[in-house]
């Protein structure tokens, strides 16, 4: 016997909970990102196991795409990240307040 | 029988590994939490018989997306996030978050174990690289196609991004150092 659907979508569930959370506590871009990475991940897992359940190839299908925009989401974040250094030497996102002054 | 111990044993490990990528304050420390929780859940996808996806997963996020932000930050020489008492609302706002995101969950957990049960067909072959492959090719071709042209911007976009100076300002700079060599030049004559 193997898990159940309800079960992977429960692991899915905190996954997402726990990266969500990490978005809200951390101050540290990176951080953020990573978390953002976690979320991504907690999608992918439904996206599988509803594939495997439904016997459909689409949710893989669609695991691709979003891996394919969590690597673009990883070239433009990391670059931003690095701009944003260079102007203030720091990560932290409280410092990333100018149009709010 | 055997699936189900191994689901346990991962469900177990990523969960660690991605609490454990939340408490951590030094930023080096929560990415090889990260690549845990990747590898933890590439294991899950195999136990979901989704082999390619599996190997992707372990190619795209704990291989290149992961070095990508390990570079990053030594790049950046991070030190530990300091402790700050401002944004006091972020935490009941985190924690509210919580709460309603883990009922959630278990509102998900409740309804699909009361909802009448597909039996998985054991005999399928759908996560092989062949039925894949042929899905991208004929009917998501567009979608394929579209994230293409995503992954050209997103390269195009980071290059911009990161250059340090844009063309007319670098020539700019050019001229003025051969300006100053050439009066330094003259000055010696």
């Amino acid at each position: 016997m193997e898990p159940s659907l309800a079960s992977y979508l429960a692991l899915s569930g905190i996954l997402f909970t726990i990266g969500a959370v990490g978005v809200t506590f951390k101050r540290n871009a990176i951080g953020m990102f990573m978390c953002i990475e976690l979320m991504l991940n907690a999608v992918n897992l439904t996206f599988v196991a509803f594939s495997r359940y439904y016997g459909d190839v689409t949710g893989q299908l669609f695991v691709f795409m979003v891996m394919s925009v969590a690597a673009a989401e990883a070239a433009v974040g990391l670059g931003i990240i690095i701009a944003f250094f260079r102007n203030r030497v720091s990560v932290d996102v409280d410092d990333a307040s100018l149009m709010r002054d | 029988m055997f699936s189900t111990v191994l689901f346990y044993l991962f469900a177990g490990l990523a969960i660690a590994a991605a609490i454990s990528t939340v408490y951590h304050r030094n930023p080096l420390y929560s990415a090889i939490s990260l690549v845990g929780a990747f590898l933890a859940l590439s294991a899950i996808y195999i136990t979901l018989a989704a082999p390619f996806i599996a190997a992707v997963q372990v190619l795209v996020y704990a291989g290149a997306i992961m070095v990508l932000v390990v570079f990053v930050i030594l790049l950046l020489n991070m030190d530990d996030e300091p402790r700050r008492n401002r944004l006091k609302y972020l935490y009941a706002f985190g924690l509210g978050l919580a709460v309603l995101l883990t009922g959630q969950t278990f509102y998900i957990y409740s309804a699909v174990v009361r909802a009448p049960n597909v039996a998985s067909d054991q005999t399928q072959t759908v996560g092989k690289t062949l039925s894949i492959g042929r899905g991208m090719y004929t009917e998501y071709l567009l979608p394929v196609e579209i994230v293409g042209v995503l992954l050209l911007m997103a390269v195009i976009g980071a290059v911009i991004l990161v250059r340090r100076l844009n063309q007319p300002e670098l020539e700019l700079v050019l001229k003025e150092e051969l300006k100053d060599e050439r009066l330094e030049k003259g000055l010696l004559n």
